[in-house]
């Protein structure tokens, strides 16, 4: 912490350390919510709180039972023994395995036709001879302000009359739309900080306009294009109310999936299934965070 | 990029192929423009197939219904063509028998009866008991329906079914703002008890209100003090904001209520250190409490983040300026300090306000009633209710108020600046 300077009054101290203790309180509340998930998923009892047993680390009140319940529901068989064929019938009737490989067929295709998209797109946009810049970004952007259930409904009326609903492409088109701003953002952020005269050397010196692209601008806006493709990933990772309103339940996804387990039958397994994403998005989290520091770097902002 | 080659005595500069270099100069800008909108086009071609044409689709269906005039051609015909000053003739009456009896055999009249229930209660049964029996009626029809239902008698009704006809109409967004068609065609409020809209978007506006209003005082000191910390120690707390922004959603609010739920930790402490008896537990979650706390957290980041960039660009030599001229601390942050936050302030603020009016998710799931908001009803309408029109309406009034408040945003700071993480 920073040391407070002499001339500091007895309240101004006070207050100083009330501060701090105010901030740590909003920390205390961005986080705790988050990370109480993590212990609650190992309850050995079927509630949302603490048991006596947990309390006292009594290794009787803490279980992986929800975590097997990841696997075992939906199954045909889910008592028989634990050998070749009931990995199989997981594998095959699992509902939270088929949510998950839903996800991320759906995430994956969704965040690449985002990113080849939005990538090229970005490339023209942070040309300063760009005609309409200013309108055609303000559409661009706008999937990520206009309200999830707006576009939902207009998605429900289209993809019904274009044969497009219940199918895979009606969902990775709709995702790749809300995916779109964010990689634009990210992109046209890089560009900013992208040196033209680059690129007009390779061109001078003969490249032909992709290998410039894939030699010279890609590498320089990769790590903008990569944080713009996992802000495209989550976006469609995370999203439930298109999926609701387009989807059949061939196309069920993890949000989906956990939507139906919340308001139906609500019990720990959403907890265990909620730990395993916590663990992702910290895997994200830190992703991104070493992408950041690597493009700072690469354009020579080096953080103090 | 061309080389003028221009000769002292030429009045015109040209370019090496003889044009001169403005003509030359004007072709090459358009030839860069255009390179640089058939980069963009691929992208805008798709988002105005997936984006603007399903909007426009949404709109247009909040102004069109043809489930009437479709499927009652011949008094719709009829209906077109003369003005309703009373209950009509014999002529309009042999039309509606026959149409209804077709409608009962195409299975249409369901949505026919559902389409007249929404400005005329109890049309439903009206409507297909008389085409249960329609076709066992004899001449004079006028006669013959009033006796089944004496509704048909009745020239509000009439003045309903003339509007259906038309199949483009203002009536849902009537219904939409609490307003209904009166027997005389005018527009009035419907009774204080049965206004449900105009409440909801009152209540969904005061909700972003507040919880924005929440956000930025929460966000302030911890957005200042990750801006005056050294990096190294801001770098570390910048993760407690970080890891909820990259946190699903549904896994917020399915913490929320593990916490905050009657028999959840958060009442089991409070219980367990004796300040509540176990009897009088608070109810924090399915009420409107539920929606403020999990929304205020979930939209948290988005406010601290601009706040944050912004604060970070502020030099704190100007602080310490204004105390080595006198100032007291107070005086230093109120009057050099807080006015260059206020850009920051206005990204924050109205991004959350944008953000919140739209929330679906966690007021259906946290939410109980009294914690609804207006996409929760446009998703009712949707999903369960199936007025379909009614929702599109609904969503074209949410949609005016968002557009309304992105253009704010793009004035005041500008799309192209926003920033993420």
């Amino acid at each position: 912490m920073a040391k407070l300077p002499a001339y500091t009054t007895f309240g101004e101290r006070v207050w100083h350390y009330t501060y701090l203790f105010i901030c740590g309180c909003i920390f205390l509340f961005l986080v705790a919510p988050i990370l109480l998930v993590i212990p609650l998923s190992f309850n050995a009892e079927p509630y949302f709180t603490f048991t006596k047993e947990m309390l006292s680390f009594d290794p009787a009140g803490y279980s992986l039972r929800w975590y097997d319940r990841i696997l075992t529901h939906g199954m045909a068989n889910p008592e028989i023994e634990r050998g070749a064929a009931w990995w199989k019938d997981t594998w095959e009737n699992g509902q939270w395995l088929h949510a998950a490989k839903n996800s991320a067929i759906i995430g994956i295709s969704a965040t690449l036709l985002a990113t080849v998209l939005g990538t090229i797109a970005a490339m023209g946009l942070s040309r300063p001879e760009m005609p309409f810049r200013r309108v055609i970004m303000g559409l661009l952007i706008s999937p990520m302000i206009v309200p999830l259930i707006i576009t939902a409904t207009g998605l429900f009326f289209f993809y019904s009359k274009t044969g497009l609903a219940h199918t895979y492409i009606g969902v990775i088109m709709a995702h790749a739309t809300l995916g779109i701003p964010f990689v634009i953002i990210t992109v046209t952020a890089t560009m900013v900080g992208f040196d033209h005269s680059l690129s007009r050397a390779a061109l001078n010196l003969g490249a032909s306009p992709i290998t410039v692209f894939r030699e010279i601008t890609l590498p320089l806006i990769l790590p903008g294009v990569i944080s713009g493709a996992l802000f495209a990933f989550v976006t469609s990772f995370d999203e439930v109310v298109v999926v609701l309103f387009v989807a059949a339940f061939d196309q069920q996804t993890i949000p989906r999936q956990m939507w139906n387990g919340i308001r139906e039958q609500i019990s720990p397994t959403i907890l265990a299934v909620a730990t395993i994403l916590v663990i992702f998005s910290i895997l994200l989290l830190t992703t991104v965070e070493l992408l950041r520091r690597r493009s700072e770097r690469l354009r020579g902002i080096s953080p103090a | 990029m061309q080389s003028a080659t221009a000769t002292p005595n030429d009045e015109v500069l040209t370019s090496a192929d003889g044009t001169p270099l403005q003509v030359a100069l004007a072709r090459a800008t358009r030839k860069a423009k255009w390179r640089a909108f058939w980069l963009v086009a691929p992208l805008l071609l798709f988002i105005i197939i997936t984006f603007a044409i399903p909007i426009a689709q949404m709109l247009y269906r909040s102004v069109h219904n043809t489930a009437f005039s479709e499927n009652m051609p011949a008094v719709g015909e009829y209906l077109r063509n003369n003005d309703i000053t009373d209950v009509p003739g014999e002529a309009a009456f042999a039309a509606l028998v026959s149409d209804l009896i077709t409608a009962r055999e195409n299975k249409t009249i369901g949505s026919v009866a559902t389409r007249m229930n929404y400005e005329f209660p109890g049309a439903r049964s009206q409507f297909t008991g008389s085409a249960r029996k329609a076709k066992r009626l004899e001449p004079p029809f006028k006669e013959a329906l009033i006796a089944i239902d004496k509704d048909w008698n009745s020239k509000h009704l009439w003045n309903v079914m003339k509007r259906a006809s038309n199949p483009i109409g203002g009536s849902f967004y009537l219904a939409a703002v609490d307003m209904r068609y009166d027997e005389n065609g005018n527009a009035v409020r419907v009774d204080a008890k049965k206004r449900i809209y105009v409440p909801l978007f009152v209540r969904t506006l005061w909700l972003s209100a507040l919880i924005s209003t929440l956000c930025f005082i929460l966000a302030f000191p911890v957005a200042h003090l990750l801006a005056t910390l050294p990096l190294r120690y801001s770098n570390l707390l910048m993760i407690f904001v970080l890891l909820p922004f990259w946190t699903s959603l549904l896994v917020r609010t399915t913490a929320w209520i593990a916490l905050l739920q009657g028999q959840g930790v958060l009442n089991d402490v409070l219980v367990g250190v004796n300040i509540l008896d176990d009897e009088n537990r608070v109810q924090l979650m399915y009420n409107q409490a539920g929606t403020i706390i999990a929304m205020t957290h979930i939209l948290l980041p988005f406010m601290i983040l601009p706040l944050y960039s912004v604060m970070k660009s502020i030099p704190p030599t100007y602080v310490r300026a204004a105390r080595s001229l006198g100032a007291s601390s107070w005086t230093a942050f109120w009057k050099v300090y807080f006015p260059q936050t206020i850009p920051g302030i206005g990204a924050g603020v109205l991004l959350v306000f944008i953000l919140s009016i739209g929330f679906y998710i966690t007021p259906a799931l946290v939410g109980g009633s009294s914690g609804q908001l207006i996409s929760n009803e446009i998703a009712r309408h949707m999903l369960q209710s199936l007025n379909w029109s009614l929702a599109a309406a609904l969503g074209g009034i949410l949609l005016f108020i968002i557009i309304v408040l992105y253009w704010l945003f793009d004035k005041l700071i500008g799309v192209d600046n926003m920033k993420l993480g």
